[in-house]
């Protein structure tokens, strides 16, 4: 998350350009087919998916068969490790704390934000700049440098720890800089007719937001969203410092499942590649949101 | 954007009525942000300055101390001399790969979309899975990679990968590259896709080689995301911790700390909140002298020069 923010920060204050044209493909000029550069992408793509394959073909080895030769592939295969994971509590009970988490964290960031942008964008005030800068300054504070009083904050004061809100309202709470920064252009380049339009149908501000402008910005919504969902799912540090036994998460779980069964390298990967699937297929689904959500925040 | 004029008693319950508005969309997000960014910041600064394990109110105070013991303590300045190594090494390594890979990657060929799907994987994988995975990928006995080396005649390090205090930091720098040099091709790539055609072309016509285009015309044009990316680059590896925590602990030996897991190890571990709290400010005061000299000496060059946008814009309304 916080390297999205950065770059948003650089560029807050221009406004993006509407989502381009379908991508074209017509680089063919320069030699399309050259044997170097599929021999050049597959290197490529073996060094980038090995480790990942690797996981997932050791959780159907035994250790057995990994401590013999570490290179191999399963003969034969079995499913042990696997069904030991899924049949056991913990990694259902992780999987639904990171889901409820994430989704709470993205709730949250996605309402607030959006209401925050709103009168940022489209309401004439005084001190309106003053206060979009509270949230541009807010994008260069790491959620690292606040950790510890964070800590203290949530699990004394709030009496929150190893809760799930405990968890997400922090993380809601770091996420709306980028939120607001994103939105607010979006949010401003819905024309001025269509406002003027329901004012002379008697519409009032509050009924535009709700009923014209929510559902037109849609897309920065869900781009925003899947952000704040990502940066959750993945998160660890918070998590570490505020959950324990069964409030856990999967990067949690994961992590301790790994130091607690050091041995058991077939059962650790296996876990791993579970923990790993529901992330890859939401994510890749997703891929072009997260690209233009980053790419969109470079370029500016 | 304000209402037309309603007339006199309409305008000022209309004023009132906006400024209510305000407030209420404003508020959840103010009152969020307030209590849990910038209340701990603060709270952050304030414990600081004084001695406090965790309980009790905070009366002992010691002014600057904190922050000579922080500085004075080798573990912490090392640590800040790891964050800036995987700051130097993360660019120098991942700008050349990423950039050469965006480059070859750039052009019609068989299974590209697929290709760029792939390269995405590890980023998009939280660094505590992958870290997990390279910690047994790495493992001295029956780890695959000391196996694969052994077969080409290559012998690992004894103590493996991440047991040398020597090795250990390079190792996780190796690990970060795999983990992020995927963000760097999908970013550059964007970016590519951005240099208009007709450069393409006139360049072809001029007789233009491939290399020389890339060097003329596509680096050039690619140079604000190239500029944009490594200031990314460099914020998120200042903050590095996962991987580490991961992978090492930061040890061993203290070979791979970062502030990060210093302030933790500090912070939540030994109690020492006066000492955590000097750490983070120190950490957030780096984090923001280079931000803003990067910003100063780098950046300003792309806000400046306009030529480029302009050109672009321009060739954008040709293409619609």
């Amino acid at each position: 998350m916080s390297t999205s923010n950065a770059a948003v920060l650089m560029h807050a204050p221009t406004t993006r350009e509407p989502a381009k044209p379908g991508r074209t493909r017509r680089r063919g000029s320069f030699g399309g087919g050259n044997p170097v550069v599929y021999a050049i992408a597959l290197v490529v793509v073996a060094l980038t998916l090995g480790p990942v394959l690797y996981g997932v073909l050791g959780g159907f080895r035994t250790n057995a068969q990994i401590a013999q030769d570490p290179s191999g592939l399963p003969s034969p295969w079995v499913l042990d490790n696997y069904v030991g994971v899924l049949t056991g509590p913990s990694f259902w009970q992780y999987a639904l704390n990171s889901t409820v988490i994430a989704v709470l964290t993205t709730a949250i960031t996605v309402v607030f934000g959006v209401m925050a942008a709103y009168p940022l964008a489209r309401y004439q005030f005084k001190g309106r700049e003053t206060l979009f800068m509270v949230f541009v300054v807010g994008l260069l504070f790491p959620a690292t440098v606040a950790i510890v009083p964070l800590f203290i904050l949530i699990t004394q004061n709030l009496q929150l720890g190893n809760t799930w809100m405990g968890v997400a309202l922090p993380q809601a709470a770091f996420a709306l800089p980028v939120t607001v920064v994103i939105l607010r252009p979006f949010l401003a380049a819905i024309p001025k007719e269509l406002e003027e339009a329901a004012q002379l149908d008697g519409t009032s501000r509050i009924g535009f937001f709700w009923r014209i402008l929510l559902p037109l910005s849609g897309p920065g919504m869900v781009t925003v969203g899947v952000l704040a969902f990502v940066g959750s799912w993945n998160a660890y540090l918070l998590p570490l410092l505020l959950l324990q036994s069964d409030m856990k998460t999967l990067p949690l779980g994961v992590a301790d499942f790994s130091s607690e069964h050091a041995a058991d390298t077939a059962g650790v990967f296996a876990f791993t590649t579970l923990a790993m699937i529901p992330a890859l297929v939401f994510f890749l689904a997703m891929q072009r949101r997260i690209v233009g959500g980053l790419s969109g925040a470079v370029k500016g | 954007m304000t209402a037309p004029a309603m007339g006199g008693r309409g305008r000022v319950t209309s004023a009132w009525r906006k400024r209510l508005e305000i407030l209420f969309f404003v508020t959840p997000a103010l009152a969020l942000f307030g209590l849990f960014v910038v209340w701990p910041i603060i709270t952050a600064v304030q414990l600081s300055v004084y001695r406090w394990k965790g309980f009790g109110p905070l009366v002992d105070f010691v002014g600057l101390r904190n922050y000579v013991t922080v500085l004075a303590d080798d573990v912490f300045v090392n640590s800040i001399v790891h964050n800036l190594i995987i700051v130097g090494g993360s660019i120098a390594i991942q700008l050349p790969l990423g950039l050469a890979i965006a480059l070859l990657l750039n052009r019609k060929m068989w299974g590209q979309g697929l290709l760029r799907t792939i390269i995405f994987v590890p980023y998009v994988l939280a660094e505590v899975i992958a870290g997990v995975v390279w910690f047994q990928l790495l493992q001295p006995e029956y780890g695959v990679i000391d196996g694969l080396l052994g077969a080409v005649g290559l012998r690992a390090p004894e103590q493996g990968w991440l047991g040398d205090p020597d090795l250990a930091l390079w190792t996780v720098l190796v690990v970060l590259t795999w983990k992020y040099l995927g963000l760097a091709v999908i970013l550059f790539l964007a970016g590519l896709q951005g240099v208009p055609d007709e450069l393409y072309e006139a360049a072809q016509l001029d007789g233009a080689s491939w290399w020389q285009v890339q060097r003329k015309i596509t680096v050039p044009l690619l140079g604000p995301t190239m500029r944009t990316w490594a200031f990314l680059s460099m914020i998120g590896a200042l903050q590095l911790f996962d991987m580490v925590w991961i992978l090492t602990g930061g040890g061993p030996a203290n070979s791979t700390t970062t502030m990060a897991t210093y302030l933790i190890n500090q912070g939540t571990r030994s109690q020492n909140f006066g000492i955590a709290g000097a750490a983070s400010v120190i950490l957030f005061v780096i984090a923001l002298i280079m931000a803003v000299l990067y910003q100063q000496l780098i950046l300003s060059r792309d806000t400046r020069s306009d030529v480029v946008t302009a050109r672009r814009k321009k060739t954008k309304k040709v293409i619609r």
